[in-house]
């Protein structure tokens, strides 16, 4: 019997949750909220306990869910935990203990607006936070930008894996738009879940019980000896830097001929794709850049590209927060400038080419 | 005069004349604590009930921030340092996805009562299958002596050196009554360990409480009321009196829920 695709209509949040499972997922540890609740919902009436023994558990709050998953990380276990905005907040003080401890986890952020409670709307003002540290401490996250329903479900796997090769934290930065969207999503066969006696052999750093054959573990973020506690943060960096030569991922999309570029990801990666289109109707050669690791950040791929085009023009759902990335990457190439919509909402195509054109190409002509 | 037996040097190495030893599940580290604290006798009586049980393998500690925040340099087990307060959190994690194993947290008030209120309660909400050893002396020793959720009333501290102030700065807080009335407790208990009849005792209680989380029943609390010699400015002698005659009128030694 020949295999068929096995392709379904979900929301973004679902085919996270479902990512996760089929990804070998051992614990999620959660807490309600919007517009992030559908993950939580999904993995609670899919009765995983039964279909792959993972273990599904709503937390008393986000700071216990994120301690929930330091403790089963620590024990070598796939773990993920999932908010928005308010949330991930709540959570810093135990993401800056996972970095402090290199302990593996997958975060899930569908980021909504704010400051504050701000509102359930998508977008995409927790950049600062997601990539430039968070919580306290020197440390970095890889961090995944999904555009689709189908990246949302493969960063699941994908987030493990890298979480698993670097000992790190993985987050993903989604938003309201791509968490709440339905598209048709091509689903992968179930990785089944490692045993104990696998994460024993493949992570002899867990806390699984001393046995007689190896000295106890400890897992700990704490040392008191300024050298030492030096030397651990100095390994840290040199792990960030094998991250950022390694794992840069970024998607061009008609770049190669392009006289101006739009750098965007997430949601308005996909409203910039759709300006493109309509830029290039009316003759306006326009490429999009969308970085797909926020960290590590295509800052090479910005630079050769600042020297090609005339003019960038980055749109993010915020009032200007990777664009100090673009920037950095441009290195003063090319004038950039930057175009968002606050609060939760989403821009047009149609604005956003328009803008382009106001910058880029009226001003020149009438210059 | 008693009539003894003299023993000759070589008589007492002997393996089978040994009536005392350093505790096999302790490492060689010289603890850090105070001479005088309790916290030390705590971990020895911990240690020697897992070694007595064999449980060595199966054991996973949970020490989050406070004067034990270092407790994996003394007990040769696997250990994770938790964030303070979140210690229950950590356990939760830990015991949910590792079943078979034993899994303790090993608390102070500041830890349990102050800013892991959330988490502590929670925890025993669910009836998690997990031991907590809540060592309970009043007061935050490893930051200098401030006031802690269980300081006595009129108490003096670094932050009530006027003595605790009940209208100002709230009441002493018996968190382990609270968590026994919650239907996710198992055991619980108050025990101290400031004379040897008491150490004695704690000694059965934490035994209990370790063998109870096989049964799966939910948490096994045992609250060990400790001396702060140093946060209390007092010699050893003179904090275990004020004990006596100030802490255990307040927290009353004994089980307050045991297994029906």
């Amino acid at each position: 019997m020949s295999k068929t695709k096995d392709i379904r209509l979900m929301k973004g949040n679902e085919a996270f949750a479902e990512g996760i499972i089929r990804a070998g997922c051992d614990g999620y540890f959660g807490y309600p909220i919007t517009p992030q609740s559908e993950v939580l919902e999904y993995l609670s009436v899919q009765k995983t306990k039964e279909r792959t023994g993972m273990i599904v558990l709503q937390a008393e709050s986000e700071i216990a869910s994120i301690h929930m998953v330091y403790g089963g990380a620590a024990c070598g276990k796939r773990v993920v935990t999932s908010s928005s905005s308010p949330g991930i907040s709540l959570m810093q003080e135990g993401i800056s203990f996972m970095a402090g401890t290199e302990l593996p986890c997958l975060l899930m952020n569908v980021v909504r607006g704010g400051p504050g409670l701000g509102t359930i709307q998508p977008s995409q003002s927790d950049y600062f936070q997601a990539v430039k540290g968070g919580g306290h401490g020197d440390y970095k996250m890889i961090v995944l930008a999904p555009a689709s329903v189908q990246e949302m479900y493969d960063f699941a796997k994908l987030g493990f894996d890298l979480a698993f090769k670097y000992r790190i934290q993985v987050m993903i930065l989604s938003d309201g738009a791509i968490g709440q969207m339905m598209e048709k999503v091509e689903l992968d066969e179930q990785i089944p879940r490692l045993t104990d006696a696998e994460i024993i052999k493949k992570y002899p750093w867990a806390t699984t019980g001393k046995t007689a054959d190896r000295e106890r573990n400890i897992i700990t973020s704490l040392d008191l000896n300024p050298v030492k506690q030096e030397i651990m943060n100095r390994k840290f960096q040199e792990k960030f830097k094998r991250v950022e030569e390694n794992e840069v991922r970024f998607e061009s999309i008609h770049c190669d001929d392009a006289e101006y570029l739009f750098v965007a990801y997430g949601s308005s990666a996909r409203v910039c794709e759709k300006a493109m289109q309509l830029g290039r109707d009316k003759g306006i050669k326009i490429g999009l850049l969308r970085p797909i690791t926020l960290f590590p950040f295509p800052y090479e791929e910005v630079a050769r590209l600042a020297k090609q085009v005339e003019g960038i023009l980055t749109v993010e759902m915020s009032a200007g927060q990777m664009i100090e990335d673009v920037r950095l990457g441009a290195n003063g190439a090319v004038h950039i400038e930057h175009y968002g919509r606050l609060g939760g909402i989403i821009p047009a195509p149609s604005e956003v080419l328009n803008v382009l054109e106001e910058n880029f190409i009226k001003s020149k002509v009438y210059a | 005069m008693l009539d003894t037996p003299t023993l000759t040097k070589e008589e007492i190495c002997k393996p089978e004349n040994l009536v005392y030893s350093r505790t096999h599940l302790m490492t060689d580290a010289p603890l850090s604590y105070c001479p005088g604290c309790g916290h030390g006798t705590i971990h020895r009586l911990i240690m020697e009930v897992i070694d007595e049980l064999n449980m060595q393998a199966d054991t996973i500690g949970v020490a989050p921030v406070g004067c034990s925040v270092l407790a994996y340099e003394f007990l040769n087990i696997d250990m994770q340092q938790a964030a303070h307060g979140r210690a229950p959190a950590v356990a939760t994690g830990i015991k949910r996805l590792m079943p078979n194993k034993f899994v303790f947290t090993y608390q102070g008030d500041g830890d349990l009562a102050a800013i892991g209120t959330s988490e502590t309660i929670h925890a025993c909400n669910r009836g998690e299958n997990i031991t907590i050893f809540f060592v309970n002396n009043g007061i935050y020793g490893m930051t200098g002596g401030q006031m802690a959720p269980t300081t006595l009333p009129k108490m003096k501290t670094a932050t009530s050196p006027f003595g605790r102030d009940v209208e100002t700065m709230g009441y002493p807080l018996k968190i382990t009554e609270l968590i026994a009335m919650l239907p996710g407790t198992y055991f619980v208990t108050r025990q101290s360990v400031h004379t040897a009849a008491n150490v004695r005792k704690a000694k059965k209680a934490i035994q209990k409480a370790i063998e109870y989380q096989k049964l799966n029943k939910g948490v096994s609390f045992v609250e060990i009321v400790s001396n702060c010699n140093s946060g209390w400015k007092m010699t050893p002698v003179e904090s275990n009196k004020w004990m006596e005659e100030n802490m255990f009128p307040y927290y009353p030694l004994g089980d307050i829920k045991v297994p029906q």
